[in-house]
């Protein structure tokens, strides 16, 4: 006997899910191509981790290193991302970021500012010429409420603490997507010709993060059960100046604009320490050398108190750190009664942002699975083994838009089709699952998960421990599809935790298992087992797909660089694959 | 000085919908160094009582999306050390009372949004070339710190006591706000017309009570409240521009 799907029923020509950068950006380009876009999001509209974003957006904008450009730019994303880049991504966004922030500026961004009045930027890790575009260290709350603010005037309507749970696909192609809203717990569908999927990063999958709430791994979860593909999994960025202490506060981000701004790390012996792992950039390295730097240095026993390493700007004029980095000034002052105008921060790395995750189109942001379309940092590729500081802002604007522009034609050309009834109720009994299902407690099984993954899939890996997780993980992934949520479906979080954990075990199993092929050391990924370069892997990329519910891996061959851009890329001729 | 203790207590006030009064809930939790009112709340959901429905995102004072009220007082929960409280009495957190309970800690803070978009936004002026200073973004950089925790909107008594589901009073973020786009060295839109009609901004009698709350240190009050009633009453009922504005338009004869 067929059930009738009980939730509210919605259309859009594109749905957005997720009202981060990517998401906002995506619909307002949608919308200017003539689209009917609807933004559903997990969260209050304005308070995706997009918001925590501090440095800066990098782009060429040249305004105070007349200097840079767009080659120089795409110039130092590849070699930051030890050249496994989808190259074609990291060219587009050179050239367009630029662009990106000058909409910003139309939209009512307020931009810091030069004395010749133009944006002001500053340096950050791995970018050759000052080229971060900024307001202090609160860069992603005006990029997002910008693009708020833009949403509001084009009213493109946004449906708040609204969760997608599935994606269905009919006849091959993505026709909309079911979930529960957050305050009644009642489903809904929306039937759309075309979906983003903005849903942000996976970090809450370990236990020590910079990541908010949400970092459950959903869209990229999603994506993967509708047939999409995942690359570049294993390379998930360790931020190297998390704060450590009090425990309370461990993995919140301290910017790397302290290090931009002048400051330094010492260890408890009052070295500088990063003269021994990378002295032509010292703290202005890459984050995978300088967390793995600061790693090394709390191993060798010359680590803080606190098991961190010290991290100074108090050689600076109080007036200037208060201006140039006011929350880090005012986080330290209230969660760890410590003046940084005075005294040095601890530090330690932490979780922070995911390189790899579903692997798209670059010019078209589009996924292998036809009408579903992913940007920002749930997709993959631009960034390679290890993302540059401000390169995630630039990423979520610039494939946001392009995300939002080809979703729109692709909708237009395609039309609605309609949904099968029988995929909607089989998805609404899914997604109740918890609530029937007697087992764990799902923080609990959340938790354990987290710990697994900080513990064997972390910084430094190897095959033992990585074959030693994907086997705990796979018990896991059991448990959570066996936990329990009490209560009711108004507001619950036992229920909604159920479902996030799902999703996360299944993406810690494809961060796992493509960590275990890439037998080497790239970027953020280092394998004691493998500790050099592997040109032969310098020729692929990790491809995850979900094989009637098991993770397989595979090395696909990266498309060639061609003659002209590697000449940019690799401008004193050397000799590279 | 007393030694922290091993346990802290809470008192949750849960509730379901629409419910504005409540039940108390006690909850014992482990103390560590540094807790947070926010941790103490995550640790009784994770391990006491999983349906408990709580709002937070970054927890890291930059969302705005844990306000609640903490021992009677509007507070981003995840900004809140236990030490500075008096933790060895009950911690008292309740949610919001300004808006309506969805459930527990959760309120619905929808109608913040609804007025927000009845301000006219932001449109570039096309007369000027687009180059300005620091000292000119400085007013408006101010108010644009807002992270819509909403704790002003709570803790405004204009607000508490506004029983309609209208904006008769548009509240202190929504000054703020409308104060971030007139201060817009770009921008070209008037907004007087909102402000002292929907946005009733002449009901502030600026107590002040939204700028010590805030915990981004934005003075609402006096830079964007003030300066806003001072340039509605510039163009509006200056003496001498009302006498120019008596000779200038006298109909010719």
């Amino acid at each position: 006997m067929a059930i009738a799907f009980a939730g509210s029923r919605h259309r859009a020509d594109v749905l957005v899910i997720g009202a981060g950068g990517a998401g906002l950006r995506a619909a307002i380009e949608a919308h200017a191509a003539g689209a009917n876009v609807a933004v559903v999001c997990k969260s209050l509209l304005g308070k995706a981790h997009t918001v925590v974003a501090e440095g800066g957006i990098a782009a060429a904008v040249g305004s105070v290193d007349p200097r840079d450009d767009w080659r120089a730019h795409f110039r130092d994303t590849m070699a930051g991302g030890k050249y496994i880049n989808n190259w074609k991504m990291a060219l587009l966004h050179a050239q367009e970021a630029p662009g990106e922030v000058e909409n910003l500026e139309r939209w009512g961004a307020l931009f810091d500012r030069t004395e010749s009045g133009d944006v002001m930027q500053r340096l950050f890790g791995g970018h050759t010429y000052k080229r971060l575009v900024h307001v202090g260290d609160r860069t992603g709350l005006e990029l997002i409420r910008t693009l708020q603010d833009e949403l509001v005037a084009r009213h493109i309507a946004v449906f708040m603490e609204y969760t997608v749970t599935m994606l269905v696909r009919q006849n091959g192609a993505i026709v909309g997507a079911v979930g529960y809203e957050r305050e009644t717990g009642s489903s809904f569908v929306w039937e759309a010709p075309a979906v983003i999927v903005a849903t942000g990063g996976s970090g809450r999958i370990f236990s020590v993060t910079s990541n908010s709430w949400e970092g459950t791994a959903d869209g990229q979860a999603l994506a993967f059960r509708a047939g999409a593909d995942l690359m570049d999994m294993e390379f998930i960025q360790f931020h190297p100046t998390g704060m450590i202490w009090p425990a309370s506060v461990r993995g919140i981000l301290v910017t790397e604009s302290v290090r931009g701004e002048g400051g330094y790390l010492t260890n408890s012996l009052g070295e500088r320490f990063m003269e021994r792992y990378d002295p032509g950039r010292m703290e202005l390295s890459t984050r995978d050398i300088v967390a793995r730097a600061i790693y090394m240095e709390v191993q060798s026993g010359r680590g803080t108190s606190h098991g961190g390493a010290y991290l100074s700007i108090a050689h600076k004029p109080a007036a200037f750190i208060k201006e140039k980095l006011p929350s880090m000034y005012a986080q330290f002052r209230d969660f760890a009664h410590l003046d940084i105008t005075k005294e040095p921060m601890e530090v330690f790395p932490t979780t922070h942002y995911i390189m790899g995750g579903i692997r798209v189109d670059a010019e078209t942001a589009a996924t292998n699975v036809p009408g579903l379309y992913a940007a920002g940092e749930c997709a993959g590729g631009l960034h390679g083994a290890n993302r540059l500081g401000g390169n995630s802002l630039s990423d979520l604007l610039v494939f946001g838009r392009r995300a939002g522009a080809s979703a729109a034609e692709f909708a237009r050309a395609k039309g609605y089709s309609g949904i099968d009834d029988a995929a909607l109720a089989s998805a609404e009994r899914d997604m109740l699952f918890a609530f029937e299902a007697n087992g764990e407690n799902p923080f609990v099984v959340q938790e354990d998960l987290q710990t697994l993954m900080m513990d064997e899939v972390g910084i430094y890996r190897t095959e033992e421990k990585l074959s030693d997780a994907i086997t705990k993980i796979h018990s896991l992934r059991e448990r959570a599809r066996n936990a329990h949520a009490t209560g009711t479906r108004r507001y619950n979080p036992s229920w909604h935790t159920a479902l996030d954990v799902v999703n996360m075990a299944l993406i810690a199993e494809t961060i796992a298992r493509s960590a275990l092929v890439r037998k080497e050391s790239r970027g953020a990924h280092t394998r004691v087992d493998a500790p050099d370069l592997s040109d032969e892997l310098q020729k692929v990329n990790v491809i995850a797909r979900l094989v009637d519910g098991d993770v397989q891996v595979e090395l696909v061959g990266r498309p060639a660089l061609p003659e002209e851009l590697r000449a940019i890329v690799y401008p004193q001729s050397e000799v590279h694959t | 000085m007393n030694n922290p203790p091993e346990k802290v207590v809470l008192r949750i006030n849960r509730g379901e919908e629409n419910d504005a009064t409540g039940r108390w809930e006690q909850y014992t939790v482990p103390y560590s160094d540094g807790m947070v009112v926010l941790d103490a709340v995550l640790e009784v959901q994770a391990r006491q009582a999983p349906d408990l429905a709580v709002r937070w995102n970054c927890k890291a004072a930059k969302c705005g999306s844990c306000s609640a009220e903490v021992c009677g007082k509007p507070r981003l929960m995840c900004k809140t050390l236990l030490e500075e409280l008096d933790y060895l009495q009950p911690i008292v957190v309740s949610p919001l009372r300004t808006f309506r309970r969805i459930r527990d800690l959760v309120t619905d803070v929808a109608w913040n949004y609804r007025v927000n978009e009845m301000i006219a936004p932001f449109r570039a002026r096309l007369d000027r070339k687009w180059k300005f200073f620091q000292r000119d973004v400085e007013r408006a950089q101010e108010m644009r710190k807002c992270i819509e925790c909403f704790l002003c909107q709570d803790v405004c008594h204009v607000l508490r006591y506004q029983t309609e589901d209208k904006p008769q009073f548009a509240g202190p973020r929504f000054f703020a706000r409308t104060a971030a786009l007139d201060f817009h060295p770009m921008d070209s839109v008037e907004r007087t017309e909102f402000l002292t009609r929907e946005g009733g901004i002449g009901l502030c009698n600026i107590t002040k009570c939204c700028t010590d709350v805030c915990p981004e240190g934005i003075n609402i009050t006096d830079n964007a409240i003030i300066p806003e009633k001072e340039r509605i009453v510039d163009a509006h009922a200056d003496p001498l521009r009302a006498a120019f504005a008596a000779i200038f338009s006298r109909p010719k004869k």
